[in-house]
């Protein structure tokens, strides 16, 4: 009988072979899923992992969609770490991206260096604003917060719906729920000339960099650690908890403003309401499959953007449903948990049989 | 009265999607597992329900299919949270997204298609009483179903041995396994009620609250309800008074518009969720409130012979 069994010692090569499990397992479910739709399996996967990423444009959007997920996945990190389990990145994303625009829609005819700034910090702080409600409502009342950033999420979307339909409409956009184009001077400039990819992608790098120092090198990421991993060791220790969780939140909502911000001031140059894709809940998934680490995150956002092209790719190409993405990610996050199990435990064949040999049976005496 | 009587029969409609998923929620975390899925659970009970219901033509395999969608996406979490002993969680939050997407995917040719949904079937006698006939006794049958499954429910965790045991093993997974419980299995059939009763309330949404399927057709009642299991402090009196409660929150803006409110759309579909947050901070501010009804082992994993 197969018996899972308690590892003495957490095995640190399934920790970092688990993602890799995981991605091999996804990999193989796609081929079967290819072979039951009656698509040709090989030409399906190439055409998800190969093709977006084939030449340079590919390239670009590839960091263009990465930018996004390794801003929110940084926060997020922070969050987790200290087993904040924030999981409204897409309601900071979100906020950030409105207030980035109320301000940038004010400021469409100025010029000057100091505007985008302006712009991105406005993001930068709606998305913190956000966060703060859901970090106000955990310390102070107790709210559990997976539930209120949940429900913060969808109360951003609505908010975000009502701008585009209501006060920042563009008055000249033959009725379309969009904002006006924002100014050249609240635009994020390209990283490579030619190219969609622009400066929100140095901005997710040095934010994964930052992660690093942070736990790496700093006292309060250690502090988060501690609370993270035993909420009453870090109480003896003196790390208040609610100072903590507020500094968790506070990383989680500007990460994920300022990607918010980056976004309607990079590729798309306006408010619309469809802004988001789903990266500040794709992020999540960044965070597990990078075990929380700042190299880990960055391959982990890379190979999800991947997800988000490899299924419009599949749309064009093979005709079929651009949900694959989101099936794709589902089943990424899916099997690295269940590979994840066994960090901690091993399969054993059968349980082992205990003999008592005269020694053991007279040790046992004496202790008795 | 006529307009009153018609509000609170739509709070009715309204609220049993949040009813059905809620118990379920209950007696899973009543047995303490907390299962985060019911989002992506809902959306693979509506979507397999509609397609079920669409190409047989019997709503009855729809439902069906709902709820055996709803009890197979649960026992993947059972996988991983009970046997494998995950976090919780994130094993929750695992089925969410995957349901999500998987759901997107499998109904992705099946957006727009028409079917005729569950109809209206008047109770005899029952339904001529004023008011309440018209409110609880001249709805779709999935209504009086969620009722019986709140009775259900209701008897069984207060009345039964079963109900009993499964609070126990809630309570103190390690005194019920002494006690000779096998708590896995408890465990195990628990989260699968929980996962029937979700792919049900998909089904609900899909098959007679609105007859079709969209992406993300659940807009966050999963996690209303998980909020609902809170504010109810586990008891399923609370969850019917709670499940209408938020009902009422999340047609109020319907009756706003036909009393003349001129006030936008989206402003107002905030309402259900604003009102989630309240609840929730009217239930939590005082901690030793909630953790004294809280299931003790809530979110704890259970490996036995440790």
């Amino acid at each position: 009988m197969l018996l899972l069994e308690r590892r003495s010692v957490d095995s640190s090569i399934m920790r970092w072979a688990s993602p890799v499990l995981a991605l091999v397992l996804t990999v193989v479910t796609g081929f079967i899923l290819f072979l039951a739709m009656g698509k040709d399996p090989v030409a399906g996967l190439t055409f998800f992992f190969i093709t977006p990423v084939s030449d340079l444009i590919g390239l670009a959007e590839l960091g263009l969609k990465m930018a996004p997920l390794l801003l929110c996945a940084a926060g997020l990190t922070v969050c987790y770490r200290a087993r904040v389990w924030n999981i409204g990145a897409e309601g900071h994303f979100l906020m950030g991206a409105l207030g980035a625009s109320i301000v940038s829609v004010q400021l469409v005819d100025a010029s000057g260096f100091w505007v985008l700034p302006v712009v991105l910090i406005a993001g930068v702080l709606a998305g913190m604003l956000w966060a703060a409600i859901a970090a106000g409502l955990k310390t102070h009342l107790h709210c559990n917060e997976i539930l209120t950033t949940i429900m913060l999420n969808y109360i951003a979307l609505n908010l975000l719906l009502y701008a585009v339909h209501g006060p920042l409409k563009d008055p000249y956009g033959f009725g379309f729920p969009q904002s006006v184009m924002f100014g050249e001077a609240s635009l994020l400039p390209a990283l490579i000339p030619g190219t969609r990819l622009h400066l929100g992608l140095a901005f997710g790098l040095l934010a994964a960099v930052a992660v690093w120092v942070l736990f790496a090198r700093s006292f309060i990421g250690f502090q988060l650690n501690v609370v993270g991993q035993d909420r009453r060791a870090a109480a003896f220790a003196g790390f208040g908890a609610r100072r903590l969780t507020w500094f968790a939140f506070m990383v989680g909502g500007a990460t994920a403003g300022l990607a918010g911000a980056s976004e309607v001031t990079g590729p798309i140059g306006q408010l619309v309401p469809q802004v988001s894709p789903g990266y500040g809940y794709t992020a999540i998934i960044v965070v597990f499959l990078g075990r929380m680490h700042a190299m880990g995150i960055i391959a982990a956002s890379a190979l999800l953007a991947l997800t988000f092209m490899g299924g419009e790719i599949l749309q064009i190409a093979m005709n079929m449903p651009r949900a694959i993405t989101g099936l794709f990610q589902g089943l990424l996050l899916f099997y690295l948990l269940t590979c994840d199990a066994f960090i901690h435990y091993r399969i054993r064949l059968k349980q082992p049989v205990r003999k008592s040999t005269p020694r053991a049976a007279a040790a046992a005496n004496q202790e008795a | 009265m006529e307009l009153l009587t018609n509000i609170l029969a739509a709070t009715v409609v309204a609220g049993t999607p949040l009813l059905l998923v809620a118990l379920g929620e209950l007696i899973c975390e009543r047995s303490g597992v907390l299962n985060l899925g019911q989002e992506g659970m809902m959306l693979m009970g509506a979507v397999a329900g509609f397609i079920a219901a669409l190409t047989t033509g019997s709503l009855v395999v729809g439902v069906a299919a709902a709820i055996l969608a709803g009890v197979g996406m649960s026992l993947l979490f059972a996988f991983m949270a009970v046997t494998l002993a995950a976090n919780q969680y994130a094993a929750g939050l695992a089925l969410t997204i995957f349901g999500t997407g998987l759901s997107a995917f499998v109904g992705a040719g099946f957006v727009g298609e028409p079917i005729d949904g569950f109809t209206r079937v008047a109770i005899p006698v029952l339904s001529d009483i004023p008011v309440i006939g018209r409110v609880l006794f001249n709805q779709d049958p999935l209504v009086y179903l969620s009722l019986i499954a709140f009775a259900a429910v209701a008897v069984f965790l207060r009345h039964t041995r079963g109900g009993l045991l499964l609070r126990a093993v809630g309570e103190d997974p390690e005194a019920a396994n002494a006690n000779g419980l096998k708590v896995l299995v408890v465990r195990y059939l628990a989260v699968a009620f929980g996962g029937g009763m979700a792919g049900l309330a998909g089904g609900y949404l899909s098959l007679a609250y609105t007859p079709l399927w969209t992406e993300n057709m659940t807009a966050g009642r999963g996690w209303i309800a998980l909020a609902l299991v809170v504010f109810a402090t586990w008891r399923p009196e609370r969850v019917v008074l709670g499940a209408y409660l938020f009902g009422a929150a999340s047609i109020l803006h319907l009756v706003l518009q036909g009393l003349g409110w001129n006030s936008s759309t989206e402003l107002l579909a905030m309402l259900p969720y604003v009102v989630t947050i309240l609840m929730l901070v009217l239930l939590s501010w005082n901690p030793a409130r909630t953790r004294l009804n809280t299931p003790l082992s809530l979110g704890q994993p259970y490996r036995p012979g440790r």
